[in-house]
């Protein structure tokens, strides 16, 4: 009688165990079942990624549709490769979109955001955004800020 | 000279010790089967004094531990007017660090000192050596069932302490502070990676698992088997196995986190 | 002349820097009871735990039933041991099961017998020792006494050949004394199991055994049988029968002694 009443806690204990992690994945990590969803990639080359970094998000519109799924140095080009992956639903990306590395917040996380183009052909699965712009690298902005300043100054 | 003798002499029993400790690993996991229905048997009695035991003082510290957390952090990032992220911070520390370590502290307390003693006294009751005089090996019979539920039981219970400790940060954060439902929780799920922070957090956990319980079984099947012995067995346990779990926690997270 | 059972030949065994036995030489006789006595601290505990091996001598063989048990194999120790029942000195019962529980755990590992068969051993057993109405009590809740039986009970479960007792009258009353020393007795009777009682208990032990040995500062100085024993002419087996204060076993410990060992642990 007393065995079976350990056995129970001891099952009571184990779910409870497997209850919080469960919890801990979906709730806190947002980790959803869902995740596991069809996605296509498509690859974008930039100057400068500043402080991009893998699984970082990709917006359209401020709504977050894939994310980053790899960072490379391109040596032929000198350029960073960056492959995203994108949801299929989101199958209608006009080829001539562009991408820029935007910023959240003032000194938030780096994140993509891809703008809309006009064309009637759609990225496909593999393809290239060659329309990108560069993160923004506050130590060169200041640069270029004094320096106008500067050359403003002269004239 | 003098010191430099027992020096290396300390060093050598440190050494030798440390190897006594993995023979005797070694030999209660892999030794003579037990037969199976009595294995899981002995297994669920030490499930039950191990972890379901525990469980009171894991969840109460846990809750508690998440509200102050929320607390302090608030008033620190309110200053920064972020205090939306709040989640965030009370999420990742607790997967990342105060999960496994305080969860294995307190096990160490708890739990850890208790298999010590129990085995202890086992030793001075002659218990142990009964078991061998009727041919049944005591570190398969006595110590195997309590090492196994050591090591399932503490990550389970540091799992237990971090959701613990996010409900009662949600409690305080969201309950009293007045942070927004919304955002806490959208700001925490963008921060928390599944595979980074809980599988990360689960490894501490079971890596100090092995670590603690070992040292409790070891203390006291090695222990001198009077009261005083026991004693002084049980506080080697609470101490080692503190110590061992912050030096690991070092170890670890500058493993998995330390390459920023 | 005698059926020897173990056979304990040029022994010799030391704990640290104490030496416990130098060159022991005993038989232990089959069907018989022996009883092995000595001044406390002369390691009579250390002979049992010799004979099972579950200590290695320094020098010098013992053989049980014609094996020399400590050239042999981890299993095949483990098989010599099934035939030997020990009780020892505190009871050794374990304390996370029930006395039913304690007497059957040896028949439980040991034999494949199913559950009503080990009942009815068990409850047999139990019965032997006068306890078969204690079956359902934890051994916290039994006295010395009782607790001693018990172990008593658990100790023969198994029919041993050979079954060991290490100070079994230690700290009992005298009715228990009484109950234990005709247990032993009965035992020795019924089943012709032989016996070694290790104590310090004169009369008690004399009275029972067919055969003793008398230990003293890690040598035989006395073995024979009880009346020989009482006969002797030995002044240090004199002494210890008749719990003289003074003798060739010093009332003070060696001064000198203490006073290294104090230094060594320092």
């Amino acid at each position: 009688m007393r065995s079976k009443r350990a056995e129970l806690l001891v099952g009571c204990f184990i779910v409870l165990g497997l209850a919080a992690f469960v919890y801990l994945a979906v709730q806190v990590s947002g980790l959803g079942f869902s995740s596991q969803k069809d996605t296509y990639q498509i690859v974008a080359r930039f100057d400068d990624i500043g402080g991009l970094s893998e699984r970082a998000k990709v917006t359209i519109a401020g709504v977050t549709v894939g994310s980053v799924d790899s960072i490379s140095y391109d040596k032929d080009l000198y350029m960073a490769k960056v492959t995203m992956n994108i949801e299929s639903d989101v199958k209608n990306i006009p080829d001539d979109s562009s991408i820029a590395i935007l910023t959240s917040g003032l000194l938030g996380e780096k994140y993509l955001g891809i703008s809309i183009g006009a064309e009637d052909r759609m990225l496909q699965n593999g393809d290239e955004i060659h329309d990108t712009q560069s993160a923004l690298v506050l130590e060169n902005l200041i640069s270029q800020f004094l320096f106008n300043k500067t050359s403003g100054s002269d004239k | 000279m003098k010191g430099l003798i027992s020096l290396g002499a300390w060093f050598f029993d440190w050494l030798e010790a440390i190897g006594r400790a993995g023979i005797f690993l070694f030999q209660s996991l892999f030794r003579l089967p037990v037969r199976w229905g009595e294995a899981v048997n002995l297994l669920v009695r030490q499930l039950y004094s191990v972890g379901v035991l525990s469980l009171v003082i894991i969840i109460v510290s846990g809750t508690f531990i998440g509200m102050v957390l929320s607390l302090q952090g608030y008033s620190i990032l309110a200053k920064f007017g972020s205090e939306d992220s709040v989640g965030q911070l009370l999420a990742l520390s607790l997967l990342r660090e105060l999960g496994p370590v305080v969860t294995a502290l307190l096990f160490a307390g708890r739990a850890g000192s208790s298999l010590t003693a129990e085995i202890g006294l086992m030793k001075a009751t002659e218990q142990l050596s009964s078991y061998e005089m009727m041919g049944v090996d005591p570190l398969r019979r006595v110590i195997a069932p309590r090492f196994i539920a050591g090591v399932i039981c503490l990550p389970l219970l540091s799992m237990v302490f971090s959701a613990a400790g996010i409900i009662g940060g949600v409690l305080v954060s969201v309950g009293w502070l007045g942070v927004s439902d919304g955002s806490f929780w959208s700001l925490m799920q963008q921060s928390v990676y599944f595979d980074t922070d809980i599988l990360n957090g689960l490894i501490k956990a079971l890596v100090f698992a092995v670590a603690i319980t070992w040292i409790s079984v070891y203390q006291g099947y090695e222990c001198v088997p009077t009261s005083e012995g026991i004693g002084k067995a049980t506080t080697r346990t609470v101490v080692l196995g503190s110590l061992a779990v912050l030096a690991l926690d070092f170890v670890l997270t500058a493993a998995m986190f330390g390459d920023f | 002349m005698l059926d020897v059972y173990i056979k304990v030949q040029n022994l010799s065994f030391s704990r640290g820097d104490r030496v416990i036995y130098e060159d022991v030489s005993l038989t232990i006789p089959r069907g018989k009871i022996t009883a092995v006595m000595g001044p406390s601290g002369t390691g009579k505990t250390t002979l049992l735990r010799l004979i099972a091996a579950q200590l290695s001598p320094d020098g010098g063989e013992i053989q049980v039933d014609g094996q020399n048990v400590h050239t042999l194999s981890r299993s095949a120790l483990y098989k010599v041991r099934e035939k030997i029942g020990m009780l020892f000195q505190s009871g050794a019962l374990f304390s996370d099961m029930t006395v039913f529980e304690n007497v059957a755990f040896p028949l439980e590992e040991h034999t494949t017998l199913n559950a009503n068969e080990i009942k009815k051993i068990v409850l047999e057993k139990l019965h032997s020792v006068g306890l078969r109405g204690a079956a359902a009590l934890k051994p916290s809740e039994l006295s010395g006494g009782m607790a001693r039986r018990v172990a008593l009970a658990r100790a023969i479960a198994l029919d041993p050949e050979l079954v060991m007792f290490d100070e079994p009258f230690t700290g009992q009353d005298p009715i228990s004394k009484g109950v234990l020393v005709e247990l032993i007795r009965k035992l020795n009777a019924a089943d012709a199991i032989t016996s070694v009682l290790v104590s310090h208990d004169v009369e008690e032990s004399l009275s029972i055994a067919d055969h003793v040995c008398i230990l003293a500062g890690g040598r035989v100085i006395a073995e024979g049988t009880p009346d020989q024993i009482r006969r002797s002419e030995n002044a240090q087996v004199k002494q210890f029968l008749h719990g003289e204060p003074d003798g060739p076993v010093p009332f003070h410990y060696p001064e000198d002694l203490g006073l290294e060992q104090g230094g060594v642990s320092q």
